[in-house]
């Protein structure tokens, strides 16, 4: 049988096998702990803490304001140092809860309490999960505890656990995978717990042979359980391809949920998540973490403390090696560039690469003016006309940009990477789609 | 010849019909225009550029000589424009003291803003703007120096010089056109007779302004405590000059440690 794969999408080359190899390094921080307190989507959390408090690992210093938000976990121990603007890895001075971390790690008496989730009800569950600081964390950050909260939870058909992780370079879900299988199937089994007619189905690419054969083994003995191989194509781990993988339907665009096709999904890392904040009760507090790209020393994953500079992760895999003309937060494709290093790692980040070139510059002399080959066309996961959308996102024609359903870009990069002309279109669209919605919110479009 | 004739006759009466139809319609149709309005019409510039706020010249002379708008109406004509509408209208436009200027909120230029980065991409301040960190400079609320400005102004009147965009007072018209283009919001209108400006918009504490730029407003509350008038606040770290308060006096400028009050 043809292997499941998305419409459209491209081929990068993976660069998985710099990261993939090694077990992942638990690595604690030594320097202070940075807490933004915005790291998800949705209104940003409320500190709790002032400065001068001691805190304990595992306890809350921001609560959730809100439903659309989620609370924020310190991963360490120690004082709280201040709270003040410091540079985040969005790129902007914002928030931050600092803890200046004594390095013992001292858990709070509250957390670590083991309990069985299947005496549990569905809402306890959704707070255990709310209450963990649990968010998308394959990096759109949406709070977990909104999204496994549907209209009808009776009509959820597959929970889909997405291990797809298509971005080149990025390996920690991967190493998630082989590592602890038995998490995220845990994990799995505790959303399934909300939704009485679900399957779960774990889909992976199959370029991950390791990881599909240590889930493959993880599932049996469950019928309700199952693995989903997929085609090695980007971006295969976006939502609608994969929804689109698991029940053959296509979801289509205008901001319609995957709940309406009976379908959840949540990354493993996610899935892995909840095992804990419910099972064995520990918010969410560290994470899988890439390092990798040619300039660094030594590639490798790390299961990292939240709040932890990039530069010490850095260090921790041995530095650079090479000098790098760019930083990427997160993978290629969809990441963003960073200036500095003295960022912390707030939840939905996964990786930090080093690169010795700087593609992005390398293309943008080369660009030349639209040929109209019409190959971004071909490689748009969303069905979208890319040249089309950029020549009436450039002449700011809104009206036009709305009409070729420009807003359900989903900023994969694509577009841009199949081009021959290297045209930035991503960087057009995402200029252009807020806009765009704030024209249509606002009833002028 | 008779046909010559019949043909001449035919026309004639279709022609006199055809008149007298005109004449009829042309009473009976007939809309009533204020001669004001073309008189008003005619002494603006005509360029429709909107700066007003109306949709266009012929738009503000009606609302002109229905009363809706003020003889000054129009920021691009100043004060020759309103003096002939005033003439017109029959009332006095005042002395100009209300004229405005644009004003860029920012003095980074290349060699004072440091740089963290080196942005590649397409090159206007929209899309910088919506990059984390903002373009080339450390400073997030600076000028990014790529001309949005430059392209929405329709009189010349805004460059990028040396990474600043830079306002031709005696070309600026106040029609808030670059207001509206820059995505930094850096650009206000300013009273063309006010004398002191504060040129920096960085809201950060004042070490980390020092880091991103040397010509920084630090946010220290020197020129607050130095006006008599009480003409200037701190509004997020930055110093803010009340235009109707301040007399000119130059002691804020005087004493500004980072030399970002300026004369303009």
């Amino acid at each position: 049988m043809a292997k499941s794969k998305i419409r459209g999408g491209v081929h990068p080359k993976g660069c998985k096998e710099l990261s993939n190899g090694t077990a992942t390094v638990p690595y604690q921080a030594k320097g202070e702990l940075v807490f933004p307190l915005s790291q998800h989507i949705g209104k940003p959390a409320v500190p709790i803490v002032k400065k001068g408090d001691t805190v304990l690992a595992g306890q809350t210093i921001a609560k959730a304001d809100g439903f659309i938000s989620a609370p924020i976990i310190s991963s360490g121990s120690g004082k709280v140092k201040s709270i003040e603007p410091r540079l985040t890895s969005a790129g902007v001075m914002a928030q931050c809860i600092v803890i200046d971390n004594d390095g013992q790690y001292t858990l709070d008496p509250s957390v670590g309490q083991k309990c069985d989730y299947t005496k549990l009800s569905s809402q306890e569950i959704l707070d255990k999960v709310q209450a963990a600081g649990i968010v998308g964390l394959g990096g759109a950050g949406f709070p977990t505890h909104a999204k496994l909260a549907p209209k009808n939870p009776e009509e959820i058909e597959y929970v889909i656990a997405n291990g797809a992780e298509c971005e080149p370079y990025i390996t920690c879900d991967d190493r998630l995978m082989q590592e602890h299988p038995d998490w995220v199937v845990m994990g799995l089994k505790v959303v399934l717990q909300l939704f009485p007619n679900a399957k779960g189905v774990i889909a992976i690419e199959d370029n991950k042979p390791a990881a599909i054969a240590a889930m493959q083994k993880a599932v049996q003995g469950d019928d309700r359980l199952s693995v989903l191989e997929l085609e090695t194509r980007y971006p295969q781990g976006g939502e609608r391809g994969l929804v689109h993988a698991v029940t053959g339907q296509w979801l289509g665009g205008g901001g319609a949920l995957p709940a309406t096709l009976g379908c959840i999904v949540d990354n493993v890392t996610t899935l892995s998540a909840i095992y804990q904040a419910v099972c064995e009760g520990m918010p969410l507090m560290e994470k899988g973490f890439t390092v990798s790209g040619d300039a660094v020393a030594n590639p490798g994953n790390f299961m990292i403390k939240l709040g932890t500079s990039l530069q010490e992760v850095l260090d921790a895999a041995g530095g650079l090696k090479a000098e790098a003309k760019k930083a990427l937060l997160g993978g290629p494709m969809m990441g963003t560039a960073i200036s500095s290093y003295d960022v912390p790692i707030v939840k939905a980040n996964n990786a930090l690469l080093c690169m010795t070139r700087d593609e992005v510059e390398e293309a943008d002399k080369l660009m030349t003016a639209c040929i109209r080959c019409g190959r971004c066309g071909t490689a748009c996961p969303m069905g979208l006309i890319p040249q089309m959308m950029a020549v009436a996102a450039k002449n700011k024609d809104y009206a036009r940009y709305d009409q070729l359903h420009g807003t359900d870009c989903i900023a994969c990069g694509s577009c841009t990477y199949i081009c021959p002309a290297k045209r930035p279109l991503t960087q057009l669209f995402k200029q252009t789609k807020p806009v765009v919605l704030g024209l249509k919110r606002a009833g002028q479009l | 010849m008779t046909m010559i004739l019949s043909s001449v006759l035919v026309l004639a009466i279709v022609g006199l019909l055809v008149g007298l139809m005109l004449v009829f319609v042309g009473n009976k149709f007939k809309v009533e225009v204020d001669e004001r309005e073309a008189a008003v019409r005619d002494c603006l510039p005509g360029n429709n550029c909107g700066g007003c706020g109306y949709a266009g010249c012929d738009a503000v002379a009606a609302a002109i000589v229905k009363g809706e708008a003020p003889v000054t109406a129009c920021p691009v004509g100043g004060q020759a424009v309103a003096d002939k509408i005033s003439a017109i209208m029959g009332v006095t436009a005042g002395d100009g003291a209300d004229k405005k200027v644009a004003f860029v909120k920012c003095a980074g230029t290349c060699d004072k803003a440091k740089n963290n980065c080196n942005y590649v991409g397409i090159q206007t301040c929209e899309a910088a703007a919506i990059i984390p960190g903002k373009g080339s400079k450390a400073c997030q609320q600076g000028c990014l120096g790529f001309g949005s400005c430059v392209a929405a102004c329709q009189f010349d009147a805004i460059h990028v010089v040396n990474g600043v965009a830079v306002v031709d007072r005696s070309k600026c018209v106040a029609c808030g056109s670059c207001v509206k283009a820059c995505p930094q919001k850096l650009i206000e209108l300013v009273p063309d007779k006010s004398t002191y400006a504060v040129q920096c918009s960085n809201q950060e504490k004042a070490k980390t302004v020092k880091a991103q730029c040397d010509v920084g407003c630090l946010g220290c509350g020197l020129c607050v405590r130095q006006c008599e008038e009480g003409a200037i606040s701190l509004q997020g770290n930055v110093a803010k000059i009340d235009y109707e308060k301040c007399v000119g006096c130059g002691k804020c400028a005087a004493k500004c440690p980072a030399k970002i009050i300026r004369m303009r």
